[in-house]
């Protein structure tokens, strides 16, 4: 590399390296992650990054300014996680990240490495919904449909929330087991905007898979 | 299909598909992530670069200086295309100012150039090399004081009527009523912020353009976005089969479309783009803000004797009005009438259409001016709007509506929502730390009628494919246009497949003004009208004794299945409704009672809505299912523009400062509780063939008075500035005993 740069390129590149490392030594068979030429002092530069995807494991290299939003979106072209403001202000882009629902345009693609995604494409297709994906049809749970993976993402994430009793700002009691209440569904929703309004409708399809578990 | 007469018996009256409240079609794909919107078409155009829009920073003024070198320089990109090097462009007919700025700039983040790159992310970063200088001019920003200077509009309404009515003598009517209410209004600018963003994917195939865009009005888009590149309309192609809503939004070619094109053709090959969120409000169109005076006079009986409302809104020089009074001439009786629309010019950006211009502003002021009536009168609020209904246009008795149960929805409304525990002494109900309020407000919105073209094919397995230009934008088009095919031939949904938002399809009526329902689903039953008879004439059927049911056709004693009849080749069929006077002769309208029940926090003046009913009487209700959902939508934008929405002016810059979502604030979750619907039996032969109106704005209009009014019984506080947030009434709310 260059070494006419001033000090803030020298420590981008410090942080490059670091990263570089860090991604070289997870990958399987020591597969080696440099960053692509830097073209100029400004210019991008590229790692590689693996992580599972609705169970396939995958190894993209990609601008290390990609979120992990558009890694689904254009990389793997999973455009079923949507981009309504890139900004983690509407929810449509939420994923769920071993476990645990993102907005995952906050989130660079490189942060995880190792990880087991899940998208909407990873809980159900046309022909086999998954059961919060069947009860957003049958309660129209939705729309123009733009914030619907976001919202049924969502919605997974929330049951698993409440079953492992985490609990939100409208639980009353931190030490009981939580109660799958409208209140508890709609303030741990509230993350996902539906500008369509159809609010009341994906309430009540949580109420019913949530019954149907229970 | 010339419709001019009113509807007979028809094969929709069956009501065995149409009429049910039957789960969306598209529903498997929009809830696994599968329908493809606008910027997610890799099928099509795999190798598309992006293209990354870069917003004017001034209000008014010149560029003087427009550096591009930089960007042009950095890694990955295509192309920067400038007013510059764009070539010649002409402004859309439906556009106010033009797309692409330069050198002279018209609004904040309007166009001034789109970098394209290989990757977004490269698009992104060179976009923030592009240097301009700009030679700011002054410009007006504030209604408030531009509102002096407004002028009667001479083109009117915008929609072919006048800006000013009058009928009788309002002044000497309204000086000699006995009680009298004079109140001025405020509604805020609004931002549509449906989810997905304006978003466009372009590709060139020597001189013909293929656009993947998400609008509303796909042969509006396609004249005028050839009209925009000083091309043959015949060599554009819109193809927009899921929108990620519009709410009036993506009525029109906005930038991301025209810039997609422009950058396609500098870069050779396609190009996406989406408006990035934050610059969506001030590079686009919104709801302008209006002033509203309503006057209203009555005897002490309650009727009403004089009504007058005028509204002020601003626009950019050569823009429209915000036709907030149009609902007043027609809603209420009383025979002495004025109305008045004054323009003012405003350097903010476009104003245009949002879900029920006019109206929703408007019955957001007439509203809560009918409850501070009713007060005034000691009539309660439901009373006083029934002892105020007209069974004829008001303007003109001559002319009836053609379906009006307003009261019914009223009567039932109030039956349903437990009015009668409605205290009209505002302040008085507590529920521990809560102040509970009940309010009512009327919804009005008129019927539209537009053409609208279909195709129909019956193929040899007996299935039946609908191909229109029409758009779903997330109505329920797809599914609506479905039954009616399958009650048309008698077939089942599973034999109807649905094709829309393509321009190469026969255009339709598009989507807006609560219109798409009625007018495309009467397009697909005029085209199904002809086809009903091709088959009839292959079998040698009589056409008018062929019943068209369980997959057959059946006449006298012979029953044939619908494959057999469109044998190996099929049958198709092609058609458009067209309508004769039959809306001049009939006021065609719809009509909603919206109530509401607020609680209000006595200490901290928060305010939530406990609960919220609306009655609808608009026409036949093609799917229950998703018109309950038009409805329920609508309810929460109400909530939203009743609460919440207000882009806030920058009236010193010019610009909407809180332009993105997490500064505009929209209903979420937690705003909302359950939702009721019902709609009342209707049917309108007037209409159309399908006896239809329209939901999807009805929905909202009055639902923002209604919070008002719920909130004012709740507190005793009265609010007339929207949105009603809590620095507007905290003070002024009961001491905490």
């Amino acid at each position: 590399m260059a070494r006419s740069h001033d000090l803030d390129i020298n420590r981008r590149e410090v942080i490059l390296a670091g990263a570089a490392t860090a991604v070289a030594s997870s990958l399987p068979g020591g597969a080696e992650a440099q960053p692509a030429a830097l073209p100029g002092a400004s210019g991008p530069s590229h790692a590689t990054v693996s992580l599972t995807v609705n169970g396939v494991i995958r190894e993209i290299e990609v601008d290390t300014r990609t979120t992990l939003l558009d890694l689904l979106r254009e990389n793997l072209q999973l455009t079923g996680t949507k981009k309504g403001c890139d900004h983690g202000q509407c929810g449509a882009c939420t994923v769920i990240v071993d476990g645990r629902r993102i907005n995952s345009c906050l989130s660079l693609a490189l942060m995880h490495e190792g990880q087991s995604i899940t998208t909407i494409e990873g809980l159900g297709t046309p022909d086999q919904l998954h059961p919060m994906q069947a009860a957003f049809v049958t309660h129209d749970g939705y729309q123009c449909g733009y914030c619907t993976p976001g919202q049924i993402c969502s919605a997974v994430a929330v049951l698993a929330e409440v079953k492992a009793d985490i609990p939100s700002h409208v639980t009353d009691d931190l030490t009981a087991p939580i109660a799958l209440t409208e209140a508890e569904i709609r303030e741990r929703m509230s993350g996902n905007i539906c500008r369509c309004g159809a609010y009341s409708n994906i309430v009540e399809a949580i109420v019913e898979v949530a019954g149907r578990r229970a | 299909m010339k419709f001019d007469t009113p509807a007979a018996d028809n094969p929709i009256d069956q009501l065995k598909i149409i009429g049910q409240p039957v789960s969306r079609i598209d529903g498997p794909l929009k809830t696994t992530g599968t329908a493809p919107y606008a910027y997610e078409r890799h099928d099509v155009a795999p190798n598309a670069a992006h293209g990354f829009v870069v917003g004017a920073t001034i209000a008014r003024g010149r560029i003087t200086a427009l550096d591009t070198s930089a960007a042009e320089a950095a890694p990955g990109v295509v192309a920067v295309v400038t007013a510059a090097n764009a070539g010649p462009l002409k402004k859309g007919n439906n556009n106010t100012a033009l797309l692409l700025a330069g050198p002279e700039v018209e609004h904040y983040h309007q166009a001034v150039a789109l970098v394209v790159a290989d990757t977004f992310e490269q698009a992104r970063a060179a976009a923030a090399l592009v240097k301009v200088d700009y030679a700011p001019a002054e410009g007006a920003f504030d209604l408030a004081k531009a509102m002096d200077g407004a002028v009667r509009p001479e083109k009117g309404d915008g929609m072919g009527g006048a800006a000013d009515t009058a009928v009788g003598d309002f002044h000497g009517a309204f000086a000699a009523a006995p009680v009298r209410l004079d109140a001025t209004y405020s509604t805020p600018d609004q931002t549509h912020a449906m989810m997905e963003p304006y978003a466009s994917t372009a590709a060139w195939d020597g001189d013909r353009l293929t656009v993947w865009t998400s609008n509303q009005m796909i042969e509006w888009g396609r004249s005028d976005l050839a009209r925009m590149l000083g091309l043959p309309k015949d060599r554009v192609r819109l193809i927009s089969p899921y929108i990620g809503g519009g709410f009036g939004g993506k009525l029109f070619i906005r930038a991301d479309a025209l810039l997609a094109a422009l950058g396609a053709r500098a870069a050779g090959r396609p190009v996406k783009v989406a408006l990035h969120r934050p610059l969506i409000v001030n590079n686009t169109t919104h709801r302008p803000a209006t002033i509203q005076r309503i006057r209203i006079g009555a005897g002490r009986d309650g009727r009403i004797t004089a009504i007058g409302h005028k509204s002020w809104s601003g626009d950019l020089p050569g823009g429209g009005l915000e036709t907030a009074v149009n609902q007043t001439r027609l809603l209420y009786a009383g025979a002495h009438r004025l109305t008045a629309m004054r323009l003012a010019t405003l350097h903010l950006p476009e104003g245009n259409a949002m879900r029920a211009p006019g109206e929703a502003p408007g019955l957001m002021a007439l509203e809560i001016a009918m409850d501070e009536m009713a007060e005034k009168l000691g009539i309660d609020p439901v009373e006083f709007r029934v002892l105020n209904d007209t069974e004829r246009d008001p303007e003109n008795p001559d002319r009836p509506f053609s379906q009006r149960q307003l009261v019914a929805c009223l009567r039932l409304g109030a039956e349903r929502f437990g009015w009668s525990r409605h205290n009209p002494k505002p302040g008085q109900v507590r529920e521990g730390d809560q102040l509970i309020g009940m309010g009512m407000a009327v919804g009005f919105r008129n019927n539209l009628l537009m053409k609208s073209g279909a195709r129909v094919r019956l193929d040899a397995e007996g299935r039946v494919t609908v191909e229109t230009a029409m758009t779903d934008i997330g109505t329920g088009s797809y599914t609506i246009l479905a039954q009616t095919a399958a009650e048309m031939m008698g077939v089942g949904l599973d034999k109807v497949r649905v094709v829309l938002g393509d321009s190469s399809l026969p255009a339709s009526c598009g989507s807006g003004g609560q219109w798409g329902a009625n007018n495309a689903t009467s397009g697909v039953y005029a085209a199904c009208m002809k086809l009903r008879e091709e088959v009839a004439r292959t079998l040698g059927f009589n056409s008018k004794e062929a019943v068209f049911a369980d997959g057959e056709v059946r006449a006298g004693n012979r029953a044939v299945p619908l494959a057999q009849a469109a044998g190996a080749e099929g049958l198709t069929a092609e058609d458009t409704i067209e309508y004769g006077d039959l809306a001049k002769r009939y006021q065609q309208s719809t009509f909603a009672g919206h109530f509401v029940e607020m609680a209000v926090d006595a200490a901290t003046g928060e305010a939530r809505v406990r609960r919220m009913l609306a009655v609808c009487a608009a026409g036949r209700i093609l799917n229950p299912k998703t018109a309950r959902s038009q409805v329920i939508g609508a309810m929460t934008m109400g909530v939203g523009a009743a609460l919440f929405e207000e882009l806030a002016v920058d009236t010193r810059h010019g610009f909407f400062v809180n332009h993105d979502l997490a500064g505009y604030e929209v209903p979420v979750h937690a705003d909302i509780p359950h939702q009721e619907v019902i709609f009342l039996d209707e049917t309108d032969p007037t209409s159309s063939p399908m006896k239809a109106k329209g939901v999807g704005e009805l929905g909202l209009c009055g639902v923002g008075a209604a919070v008002a009014n719920a909130l004012y019984n709740a507190t005793g506080v009265r609010v007339r500035d929207y949105p009603i947030t809590l620095d507007k009434y905290i003070h002024r709310l009961p001491e905490v005993g």
